[in-house]
C-alpha cells in the first residue's frame, strides 16, 4: 500500500512515498493509518491538522482503505 | 454559454485573464491575483516554493467553481494556481468570475480565493535567508 506525501509530510518522513506493506501492518481505515503514522513519526502529532485523502478526496476517520486506493497525507494546506 | 477554467500551471499570466473571463452576457468581471510579498511578520522572504497534489487540487478547484455557480448567477469562473519557485512580486494565483451584475462577481471572487486557501491541496514554503518554513504547518 502506497501513501503519497506532500509539503511538510515529505520532510518529516524524508521521502515522497511510504510503502506500508514492507514489513509492517497495513491499516484498515483512515484512523488506523493516522495512528500508525503518528507512532512511527511523532512529528505528525505537532501539525495544525492532519488529513488523509483516499482516491483524491478528503476522507473521514471511518473510511476503510483498500489495496487499490490512492492514499495521500494532506498536511495543513497553504495555497494562494 | 457558461465557461469554467481550472488549471495548475508553472507561470500565471494575469494579462490573459480579461479575455478568458469576458462574456457577452456579463456586465462585470472581478479578478483577484495573489502575489509574493517581500516581508512576512517582519522577516524578509527570499522566494516561495509551491507544491500541489495535482489531481486532487484540480478536483477541489472544480468543486469550488461548481459551488460558486450554485450560489451566484455567473457566466464565467476561473481558478488558476502556479507551482514551483516564485520570486518577490510574482503572481502565484488568479481567480475570477464574470456576471450580469457586479454584486455576484465580487462575492464569487471572494468565495473562490477564500475557499481555495482553505481546502485545495497546495503547499507553500517560505524561503528566508537562513531557514525555510512550510506555511501554516504548525499552530
Amino acid at each position: 500500500m502506497e501513501v503519497l506525501l506532500f509539503g511538510i509530510a515529505k520532510d518529516i518522513v524524508g521521502k515522497t512515498v511510504i510503502h506500508l506493506d514492507e514489513g509492517g501492518e497495513v491499516p484498515a481505515s483512515v484512523s488506523e493509518l493516522k495512528e500508525q503514522l503518528i507512532s512511527s513519526y511523532p512529528e505528525f502529532a505537532k501539525l495544525s491538522s492532519l488529513a488523509i485523502a483516499v482516491n483524491s478526496e478528503y476522507a473521514t476517520d471511518n473510511v476503510s482503505l483498500g489495496k487499490g486506493d490512492e492514499i495521500a497525507i494532506i498536511p495543513p494546506v497553504s495555497g494562494g | 454559454m457558461e465557461k469554467t477554467i481550472v488549471e495548475i500551471v508553472d507561470y500565471i499570466e494575469p494579462d490573459k485573464v480579461y479575455a478568458e473571463l469576458s462574456h457577452s452576457e456579463s456586465g462585470g468581471i472581478c479578478v483577484f491575483v495573489g502575489t509574493v510579498r517581500e516581508f512576512t511578520q517582519g522577516e524578509e522572504v527570499v522566494s516561495l516554493e509551491f507544491e500541489a497534489y495535482e489531481n486532487m487540487a484540480l478536483k477541489e478547484m472544480k468543486k469550488i467553481a461548481t459551488e460558486a455557480k450554485a450560489k451566484w448567477k455567473l457566466n464565467t469562473v476561473l481558478l488558476r494556481h502556479a507551482v514551483g519557485a516564485k520570486e518577490i512580486q510574482e503572481p502565484v494565483v488568479v481567480v475570477g468570475a464574470s456576471a450580469a451584475h457586479r454584486d455576484a462577481c465580487f462575492k464569487a471572487c471572494r468565495y473562490l480565493i477564500d475557499t481555495l486557501k482553505e481546502r485545495v491541496p497546495i503547499w507553500k514554503k517560505e524561503l528566508f535567508k537562513n531557514k525555510s518554513v512550510w506555511v501554516s504547518a504548525h499552530p
